[in-house]
């Protein structure tokens, strides 16, 4: 008995350890984070108050391409409550509009990738990158705090 | 034992007609004393009330973008069931093109209808009450320029007892100051002016202030964050110490781009106020944080008295 129990808890555990580890709600949480400061380098660049500097924009470029891209596959059935999620039900009830929203902001992202090379360009191709953020905020993510 | 029947009988009829008196609707102008204010409207400074009020949140026609097109609809889910904003577009059959100004001015400002029905408190004229009637006036006056949109939002769907609207008149009673908003004279103009936004077209603490079992606002936690009415999440506190280190300059960002200082955006209906309060000059905007930077933390709510 005393094994069955020692069994059950090994077992328990290593359940637990693989779940943490492919927890989606905290993966596009951090990644959501991190898109986040990206966005605000670029969105503090495009008011004027911080100086362009290309490099950095590249690099949350860069950032918000990887993260839009992973994103999207985290959010599956079972991810719907706990973590301290601030993702709406409504996700799942227009899954195929959330996706492609998601889509379009990497398709957004690599235009800006692609036409980026200086100031100017910059200027005309943040705002459709910026506007990703609260289209989607709007329907899918609860004010939390 | 007859008698007693008798009486109780006396005593609930009594009862019935003395709550039909106290929760008669009381509109806060007749026609004429509308009229002796005197006062005329310009629709272009009705059009920074309209955003300013956020009306287009709530009354605005669903699966499209344009705000002035006021057709209703939208499902407002809340503990007592859900609510659809009426048409308040200026068609004269299923909008409000037809309502006098007076009209208008009842519903916004104390919650009536023109047949003299109460309206229900999840248009937020508990906070609207606290508007200028000027501002009122110039509102009515940019209403009237919008389009006719046909068409009536289905009807509020609610759970009883909150489906008699004639009981809204005793929630009123207990719960609706009618009071309106002084200025503060040892405050500066721009405080005033952020207060005025706020507590008044701005109603931030209709879903930033926490409220009781009737859906009355607990005005001792005046905008120290709630639980939204859709049960999804919380209203953060508006006031000094909940946002942490915001800077004026980070709240006004905030009101305008939906950027936070950790560059998160702002989402939910918070989206729709953003939006609104972008069409204001900036000069609103830096009076609203002035005025919610001026308020003091509140802590944590006291314990419930076992």
């Amino acid at each position: 008995m005393k094994r069955l129990t020692t069994v059950v808890i090994a077992l328990a555990c290593g359940i637990g350890a693989v779940w943490a580890d492919t927890d989606p709600i905290a993966e596009r949480r951090a990644l959501m984070k991190n898109d986040g400061m990206a966005a605000k380098k670029m969105f503090d660049m495009s008011k004027g108050t911080t100086p362009f500097d290309l490099a950095t924009v590249q690099d949350s470029l860069k950032t918000l391409y990887e993260g839009a891209s992973k994103s999207a596959a985290l959010f599956p059935d079972d991810s719907k409550t706990g973590g301290g999620t601030a993702a709406l039900p409504a996700i799942w009830q227009n899954k195929a509009d959330f996706d492609a929203r998601f889509a379009k902001f990497v398709k957004d992202v690599a235009a800006a990738q692609a036409g980026i090379v200086d100031e100017a360009s910059f200027k005309k191709l943040a705002p459709a990158v910026f506007q990703n953020c609260g289209g989607c905020h709007e329907l899918y993510k609860a004010k939390s705090g | 034992m007859k008698r007693v029947v008798l009486v109780l009988a006396l005593l609930v009829v009594a009862g019935a007609a003395l709550a039909w008196v106290l929760s008669a609707p009381k509109p806060r102008y007749t026609e004429a004393e509308w009229q002796a204010l005197g006062l005329s409207g310009d629709a272009a400074a009705g059009r920074l009330v309209f955003f300013a009020g956020g009306c287009e949140s709530c009354h605005k026609s669903p699966g499209q973008d344009d705000p002035l097109r006021l057709g209703g609809g939208l499902e407002l889910k809340t503990p007592f069931g859900s609510f659809y904003p009426p048409n308040i577009s200026s068609d004269p059959a299923d909008g409000i093109g037809r309502w006098r100004p007076v009209d208008i001015a009842n519903a916004v400002l104390s919650g009536v209808s023109p047949g003299g029905s109460h309206l229900y408190p999840a248009f937020p004229y508990s906070s609207y009450q606290r508007m200028t009637p000027q501002d009122v006036v110039d509102l009515i006056a940019f209403l009237r320029t919008l389009p006719a949109v046909p068409g009536r939002a289905p009807a509020n769907d609610l759970a009883f007892p909150f489906s008699i609207r004639r009981a809204v008149g005793l929630w009123k009673l207990f719960y609706f100051d009618n009071a309106g908003l002084r200025p503060d004279p040892g405050q500066s103009a721009q405080w005033n002016r952020g207060r005025y936004l706020v507590e008044g077209p701005g109603h931030c603490g209709e879903c930033h202030t926490p409220r009781g079992l009737l859906g009355e606002m607990d005005e001792t936690r005046a905008l120290a964050g709630a639980p939204l009415p859709d049960g999804h999440g919380k209203s953060p506190s508006l006031r000094s110490g909940g946002f942490l280190d915001w800077t004026t300059a980070d709240i006004v960002e905030a009101l305008t781009s939906g950027f936070t200082p950790v560059g998160d955006v702002l989402g939910a209906g918070m989206t729709a106020v953003v939006r609104n309060l972008a069409e204001l000059p900036e000069s609103d905007r830096q009076a609203i944080a002035v005025y919610l930077k001026s308020l003091p933390p509140l802590g944590p709510p006291a314990p419930a008295k076992p």
